[in-house]
């Protein structure tokens, strides 16, 4: 195993220390930990994990749902069918007309579903930081304004479906303030805006809340300091507000995109089922469901399961978002960083760092 | 080393799911139903304390009628169990107890539509006639209540829809209520021009169920029929599609104002009230709140009902309501099978009218004199009900309605014409009713 560091500084020690550490990252208490969370782990396996195992169970299967044409029972039970309720989107699809032609109803709310993702988040992440900038400002009535940007976010989704449903209405404020005559609540590429709308007023200023915690921990002497160096606003914005900020934005960006992408309640409120230019994956799983095929249902959960996991992976190896906040995990990375760099500089290999001083390593 | 671990951890996660995967292939064998719900074996002798599950009572009916039920029957006890208001939740919340084959319900309200999937996956109790009589019942009523030919439950209330019409322009105009789509027509021709801001005619056309039995009825009303007695599909019938043809068209025309393409029941009742429409397609419930007088209203003593109109002579109306039926998985199914036939008792069919506004199942109170009185669409409605069809009888009904609301709405929304949209949905229907 690993001896170059631990071994060198283990040498100050009198030589007594027989029991060799097995893993380095290790400080003994091992043991204890795993003892100390096992029972959130316990509960962890039986509401996330044994779920998800019984979905991927229950995807490979399917419910008899034909009669038998003599008595008209339907025979209880399922069969077991592969693949099938994955490959039928090629196999059978079942072409729908939504903002995107005549196609598979499944790859049209997986599109529907990217479609609402980028453009929400998009538009979110810009209306959000402008709050937050709004919300860090010193101002008399600090506190109202604050209040009410938050407002939106504390009313349940169904709820503001419901109220964007009145707005939206034919007769509604919407169409009085604009003049015309549009049909939000039918099926067509203004009942997409629609959903548009309504999710940024929600969701905005959860974007907003979050950037603030990161604004409020920018120092004022940076800023001092850029304005001695003759910074205006902008720069100031783009140098030192945006690069200091975005950890926590970064955060908020994914937490919006991975909420965005199960988006149920707010086009099923609003709009209603069977539209399909506003159709998201969830909510085409949740009709499976209701027609009792469980089996596609989950197919079509793990589906959209898989799609999130990917687009957080993307976020967290790309933007490198860091959603666990581990200090001595991130400074373990960044030694190795240095460490290769510097292997590469003298063409060697090396050892790479398990642990850094701040593991208490070091101290035993 | 590291690399060997997670690989062997990989392998071990693998290695679980197939378990998983295997045991749970092994346990599911595929029985064929239907012992618990035949006929046969049935005791209906055992009493003892019921349940009985609906959704919400919002009309406050049931405390009184299960009070009187309780005083009269201190050993066989009903209790009532209130769903969600919501139909979807209902029919969810009764599939999960026949799934786990628990009889926590012993009775349920069951929707008219959902009765043919309650019944051949073996949730209802098959209810033999010499033990349960329908003599004096809506024919279409207890045609809703059978599948296969065997009977699963009581009708419990019956619905069937109405033509309002504004009867002081109709009257100014020297007109009688229309008894088809040309007399309508004809009668908006007249009217509208006197009338600014006025449409012809609504119904409900956002997608949802109010939009499938809005086109049944248009579509039976021209001769055309979904599915025929034998079961099979006929929508590509050129009377079918001259039904479609004629919402479309009034759409197109402006006969049917552009917004009712998202209108519900409370919408187009809302339009109706404010004097926005001069004939409405509506449900009965309809009746006592436009003729409410404390300014809710616009049209109180202003407005009649007639049958719905047809193509050529009066409208076939879709029949709604519900039915009353026994869990195949019951306990003391001899109480509740005495339960639903005091349901479907006179005396507690006029509660439920007078109390309740629903529309009784009982043919012979359409002409009872006293309760036309108190109710003034009553004689109509009986008519409504008496010609009306049933929505198509399908064990996977969910998937036949928003298969026909597809079609339908492709068409009103103009993405497909009448013909082609009604073609995707024979070929869809073949397939769904196979």
């Amino acid at each position: 195993m690993s001896q170059g560091a631990a071994t060198t500084i283990a040498g100050n020690t009198p030589p007594v220390t027989e029991k060799r550490k097995k893993n380095l990252l290790s400080d003994g208490q091992g043991t204890l930990a795993g003892f100390l969370i096992s029972p959130t782990m316990l509960v962890i396996l039986f509401v996330v994990g044994i779920p998800i195992l019984l979905s991927l169970r229950e995807s490979v299967f399917r419910k008899f749902t034909t009669p038998d044409p003599t008595t008209g029972m339907i025979p209880e039970g399922e069969s077991f069918v592969g693949l099938q309720n994955f490959t039928d989107i090629f196999a059978h699809p079942q072409a729908v007309d939504g903002a995107w032609g005549n196609i598979d109803r499944l790859i049209n709310s997986f599109l529907n579903v990217t479609f609402f993702t980028i453009i929400c988040v998009a538009i979110e992440t810009v209306i959000g930081v402008a709050m937050a900038l709004i919300m860090a400002r010193a101002f008399r009535g600090k506190g109202f304004v604050r209040a009410a940007i938050l407002v939106p976010w504390a009313i349940p989704t169904i709820v503001s479906a419901r109220m964007w449903g009145l707005i939206f209405d034919a007769d509604g404020v919407m169409n009085k303030i604009l003049g015309q005559q549009i049909l939000w609540l039918a099926d067509n590429s203004y009942s997409q805006w629609a959903v548009i709308i309504a999710d940024t007023w929600k969701t905005a200023p959860f974007i907003g809340l979050l950037t603030l915690a990161g604004l409020q921990t920018i120092p004022s002497d940076v800023y001092e300091a850029a304005r001695v160096d003759g910074a205006n606003a902008w720069q100031q914005f783009v140098r030192i507000t945006l690069p200091m900020v975005k950890p926590a934005l970064v955060v908020a960006v994914l937490f919006r995109t991975l909420d965005t992408m199960r988006m149920f309640d707010l086009p099923w409120g609003m709009i209603g089922q069977g539209k399909y230019y506003v159709e998201t994956i969830s909510m085409f799983a949740y009709i499976e469901n209701n027609q009792l095929r469980y089996g596609t249902a989950a197919a079509y959960s793990l589906v959209l399961f898989a799609y999130i996991v990917l687009v957080a992976f993307i976020f967290i190896r790309l933007l490198g978002a860091d959603v666990i906040g581990d200090e001595e995990t991130r400074a373990i990375t960044e030694q190795r960083k240095r460490q290769k760099a510097l292997a590469k500089a003298e063409n060697r290999k090396t050892k790479l760092a398990k642990t850094t001083i701040t593991s208490g390593e070091f101290q035993s | 080393m590291t690399h060997a671990r997670t690989t062997r951890r990989v392998l071990a996660a693998v290695a679980s799911v197939g378990a998983v995967l295997i045991t749970a292939a092994c346990s599911s064998s595929s029985t064929p139903t239907g012992s618990a719900a035949a006929g046969g074996g049935v005791n209906w002798d055992e009493r003892g304390p019921i349940t009985y599950a609906q959704g919400k009572d919002t009309a406050g009916v049931w405390a009184g009628v299960l009070k009187e039920w309780n005083d009269a029957h201190p050993n066989e006890q009903v209790t009532l169990i209130e769903l969600s208001p919501e139909a979807d939740q209902q029919r969810a919340d009764m599939i999960k107890r026949g799934q786990a084959k628990s009889g926590e319900f012993s009775v349920m309200s069951v929707d008219v539509v959902w009765t043919a999937e309650f019944a051949a996956n073996g949730w209802l109790q098959e209810l033999p006639k010499d033990k349960f009589p329908t003599d004096g019942m809506l024919a279409s009523a207890v045609d809703a209540a059978s599948y296969f030919g065997k009977l699963y439950a009581y009708p419990q209330s019956s619905d069937g829809a109405l033509l309002y019409y504004r009867s002081d322009l109709l009257d100014k105009a020297g007109l009688k209520p229309p008894t088809t789509w040309d007399e309508m027509q004809a009668a908006c021709d007249k009217v509208l021009p006197t009338q600014k801001g006025m449409s012809c005619y609504s119904g409900q056309f956002q997608k949802y169920e109010g939009l499938t039995c809005n086109v049944a009825e248009a579509v039976n009303s021209a001769g055309g029929e979904f599915i025929t007695a034998d079961g099979k599909p006929a929508v590509n019938s050129a009377e079918a599609v001259a039904g479609l043809t004629w919402m479309v068209d009034g759409f197109k025309s402006g006969m049917i104002p552009k917004e009712a393409i998202t209108w519900k029941e409370e919408e187009s009742r809302q339009a109706f009230q404010d004097g926005k429409i001069l004939f409405l397609r509506n449900w009965p419930y309809v009746y006592n709140l436009a003729s409410k007088t404390d300014g809710s209203s616009k049209v109180a003593g202003k407005f009649g009902v007639s049958p719905i109109p047809g193509k050529t002579g009066p409208g076939v109306s879709t029949l709604g309501g519900h039915n009353i039926g026994i869990s195949a998985f019951a306990k003391n199914k001899g109480t509740a099978g005495d339960f639903i036939k005091w349901i479907a008792s006179e005396a507690q069919q006029k509660t439920f009218l007078q109390k309740g506004s629903l529309a009784p199942i009982l043919e012979s109170m359409y002409a009872d004199a006293d309760l036309n009185k108190e109710f003034g669409y009553l004689s109509t409605l009986g008519e409504s009900i008496k010609n009306a069809q049933a929505r198509p009888k399908a064990v996977r009904y969910g998937d036949v309605t928003s298969a026909i609301q597809d079609a339908t709405y492709a068409a009103l929304q103009g993405q497909q014409t009448p013909t082609d949209a009604f073609n995707g949905l024979q070929t869809k229907l073949e397939d769904l009713l196979k």
